[in-house]
């Protein structure tokens, strides 16, 4: 049998609607029927999402959107040790602590290397298509085990923790997804052949840094409207990379991709729709302003992308 | 060129800069903003809650990163895990917020590099160990820290997992970045060896890293700066 992503699907479909109904029953989350209605509905959509009509998705969906945006969401007290236990937990386990912690990324190493080519009856162990999460998957498992066993604590009492995250991040948590879900609608729609014909149209690429400079500098921007470095490449590459720096100005090939991409990448650490690198991270950390990664992030990312423009623009002949 | 090139759609782009600077709810805006494209495409409504659906069902897996370890690494933060993570990062003495993340930002880029990207991570390793570990060090150096500043170090522990994640991860040359640009370029008839793609990474890898780390070096400068500002008021 073949581990898959389905599996995981299933698995968090279950904590989803554990967070759900933990909030229902939560007399202290002043919101606690809209909020079981917004996990409870994301719990659906993990469980039974691919069988059900895409447009009853979309439609539901959209009622999540609208319950996160007019301050459905709320957290319910959040219930820790005390501080006094916490000072006993910590003398007694000492270091040992951090081995279930390092567990997780050992075993989705392990998973996505040495697993890899593993079958069983035939088919791969690990499903091929989704390696890294799978294995991730396996390795978030395992650390659930590994603590349980060092603190003595029981899976559900995971679970409470996980929905105490979980409550603490709120809407953050789905942004992401209904961003991806904006990114695949603008492609869809054309909107990157309309910023292409826009750049080419209407920028003058008579000189190479000019080029080489709108290439660049297009691709952050192009990253800051989608969110995602993946989405700009091909538009960027297209339209200006391929036809001007390769074709008028004889750039090298892989030059202009590797630097493309990187410059790409600079754009997605200034734009809050890359949301799982830039907002997420926020509400993980508890703090009060969402953007405060991205403003952490841009005295690197600028020079950076000016850096690329001299790269690119020196490198791409040699 | 063909004129037809159909320019409405980008009124949905319109409404994500806008949403974004009015400070609406960024969940409002993506759904607002996918209203907008819809029918600035001129699709119909039942269509454009298809393509919603379908693209909703499609993208589930991007959130498992996030949700899968939640329940170990919340387990173990109520038994004290990031309480021992800042009591070990204490007992170094040079340890500062700057130099540390130093550490982490080439650890993270250059496992990133070897393909590991899986070994760093915001839920996984930035908010149960490095953000508290950077905060501790800080802390050990100049006693308890304001408020602003303890937020300022958490960003900065984010933006360094982010950056050394990003710069690392693509000069790897099994990743999806190098794949996708290979494929790319082999539809316009152009070959390259993903190799040499990876390869030319390389210049802005290490000028990124470069100039992350100078800029954490200037962390450790603005911390002090602000801890003794917020003495002198006190």
């Amino acid at each position: 049998m073949t581990l898959t992503i389905e599996h995981f699907y299933i698995l968090v479909g279950l904590l989803l609607a554990s967070v759900a109904i933990m909030n229902l029953v939560d007399r202290s989350n002043p919101r606690r029927v809209t909020t079981a209605l917004f996990w409870g509905l994301y719990a659906l959509l993990y469980l039974a999402g691919e069988r059900m009509a895409p447009a009853a998705v979309g439609a539901l969906m959209i009622v999540m959107a609208l319950l996160a945006g007019f301050g459905g969401v709320k957290a319910g007290a959040p219930r820790t040790l005390d501080p006094e236990q916490r000072r006993a937990s910590v003398a007694r386990l000492g270091n040992r602590i951090f081995i279930p912690a390092l567990l997780l990324p050992l075993v989705t190493v392990i998973g996505a290397t040495v697993l890899k080519d593993v079958q069983i009856g035939g088919l791969p162990m690990l499903d091929p298509a989704h390696l890294t999460l799978v294995s991730m998957g396996c390795g978030a498992v395992v650390a659930l085990i590994g603590a349980c066993w060092l603190t003595r604590a029981t899976p559900l009492q995971g679970v409470r923790e996980a929905r105490r995250l979980v409550d603490a991040m709120s809407w953050a948590v789905v942004l992401p997804h209904i961003l991806a879900v904006l990114g695949l609608l603008f492609s869809e729609a054309g909107v990157g052949k309309a910023v292409a014909h826009l750049t080419t149209t209407y920028i003058g690429l008579d000189s190479a840094f000019v080029a080489v400079a709108v290439y660049c500098i297009g691709m952050a921007l192009f990253t800051i409207v989608m969110g995602n470095g993946f989405a700009a490449f091909p538009v960027m590459a297209g339209g200006v990379g391929i036809p001007v720096l390769i074709g008028v100005y004889g750039a090298n090939p892989a030059v202009m991709a590797a630097i493309g991409m990187f410059s790409a990448y600079c754009g997605t650490l200034m734009t809050p729709m890359a949301a799982n690198f830039n907002i997420v991270p926020a509400a993980l950390l508890d703090l009060p302003d969402k953007n405060a990664v991205i403003r952490a992030q841009i005295p690197s990312a600028l020079p950076i992308l000016i850096a690329n423009i001299f790269l690119l623009y020196f490198l791409m002949n040699l | 060129m063909q004129s037809a090139v159909n320019l409405w759609p980008l009124l949905g782009v319109v409404v994500v800069v806008a949403g974004f600077l009015l400070r609406a709810n960024p969940v409002l805006v993506a759904v607002a903003a996918c209203g907008v494209t819809g029918v600035a495409a001129a699709m119909p409504v039942m269509a454009l809650l298809e393509s919603l659906g379908t693209a909703f069902v499609k993208t589930r897996n991007l959130p498992l990163i996030l949700l899968l370890p939640l329940a170990a690494i919340g387990l173990l933060e109520r038994f004290g895990l990031r309480e021992q993570a800042q009591s070990v990062i204490a007992k170094v003495r040079s340890a500062t917020a700057g130099r540390l993340l130093i550490v982490y930002l080439f650890a993270r880029e250059s496992t990133a590099a070897m393909g590991l990207t899986s070994l760093g991570g915001h839920p996984t390793m930035v908010r149960p160990l490095v953000a508290p570990m950077a905060e501790a060090a800080a802390e050990a150096q100049h006693g308890s820290l304001p408020e602003r500043v303890r937020h300022r170090i958490r960003a900065m522990s984010a933006a360094t997992d982010n950056i050394g994640l990003f710069f690392g991860e693509d000069i790897f040359v099994a990743f999806g970045a190098i794949v996708l640009m290979h494929t790319i370029l082999q539809a316009e008839g152009i070959e390259v060896n993903p190799l040499h793609i990876a390869l030319w990474g390389i210049p802005t890898a290490i000028t990124a890293f470069v100039i992350h780390a100078w800029n954490l070096r200037r962390l450790d400068a603005e911390i002090e700066r602000e801890v003794s500002a917020a003495k002198g008021a006190a």
